[in-house]
């Protein structure tokens, strides 16, 4: 079954404060040399039959109205075979 | 006037909303998030709380309830509509007010009084207020941050759009931005919390009065 991934990211220019909290965890832990730390989501779609360009499109608008804020997020599609 | 508050699973200041609406002169009407009708309110009050659990991010799920249809459509014929905590988030996840709400730079829930100054004393919700009065409301949030781009942000100062701003920045909001209202004035959006600062026996002032008390006084005008 087709699994299209919808994975929605905080802008750049957005602070992230989950992601600093992790990076500030991550040395606490012994794990040194990460220089920075970004937290998003992870969609993970379910599509009945064939990942067409239509499909495909159709996500484009879910993640714009729902999964992601375009004001503070930028969101990628990309299609995973389970 | 009729001002419906409404309900959304999760909301945690409903109740609050509708005795401070009473107590500010009006009738409260309770309205249900699934029920696609205004039951013909003037105006609406968005409660603070927890929205649909605030899932996926704060306001963005309450965005689409069936209510907020009827209350996107109502709010740009004019309907005054106040969006207090989750209901100013729910308000920009609409596109009803610019920018968003992230979590606190700090990342603490605060909980205090807080200090504000009435930057725009001419939109539906703060008629009662002189410009520039300082007031004490309660502010109580996790993801209080307001932000924006940088054309937004200088589109709603050059505008006079932003109605209170913090003295002394509790979450690491832009321009100390603590609420904000559209370009006709009629939707306004804050987070902290005024429904709690109406009452002096259970809150720290009666401060957070004037937004409900505006509305006859807009009526009046």
């Amino acid at each position: 079954m087709p699994r299209v991934v919808v994975a929605v990211m905080p802008k750049p220019e957005i602070l992230d404060p989950q992601g600093k909290a992790v990076h500030g965890a991550l040395p606490r832990l012994g794990f040194t040399g990460v220089s920075d730390v970004r937290q998003g989501k992870r969609f993970e779609l379910q599509v009945d039959g064939e990942v067409t360009d239509a499909v495909l499109a159709e996500v484009h608008q879910m993640a714009e109205k729902l999964l992601s804020n375009p004001v503070i997020e930028d969101y990628s599609v990309h299609v995973e075979d389970a | 006037m009729r001002v419906g508050v409404v309900t959304f699973p999760g909301s945690l200041d409903d109740a609050d909303a509708r005795r401070a609406v009473r107590i500010g002169g009006h009738e409260a009407v309770a309205l249900w998030h699934g029920d696609a009708d205004l039951h013909g309110v003037d105006a609406v009050v968005l409660p603070g709380g927890f929205s649909y659990g605030d899932y996926l991010r704060c306001g963005a799920i309450s965005r689409f309830a069936p209510v907020m249809s009827q209350v996107i459509e109502a709010a740009g014929k004019g309907m005054p509509v106040l969006g207090i905590c989750n209901g100013f988030q729910v308000l920009c996840e609409s596109h009803l007010l610019p920018g968003a709400l992230i979590r606190n730079d700090h990342r603490k829930f605060v909980c205090r009084d807080q200090r504000l100054r009435v930057e725009n004393a001419r939109t539906a919700w703060t008629h009662t207020y002189d410009e520039g009065a300082e007031i004490t409301i309660v502010l109580k949030n996790g993801e209080g941050g307001f932000v924006a781009d940088a054309a937004t942000l200088e589109r709603i100062e050059g505008e006079g759009q932003v109605v209170v701003r913090y003295l002394g920045n509790p979450n690491g909001s832009m321009n100390d931005i603590a609420g904000i209202t559209n370009a006709a004035g009629n939707v306004v959006g804050l987070m902290p919390h005024p429904e709690h600062s109406v009452e002096a026996l259970t809150g720290s002032g009666t401060d957070g009065l004037g937004f409900f008390a505006s509305l006859a006084e807009r009526t009046l005008a």
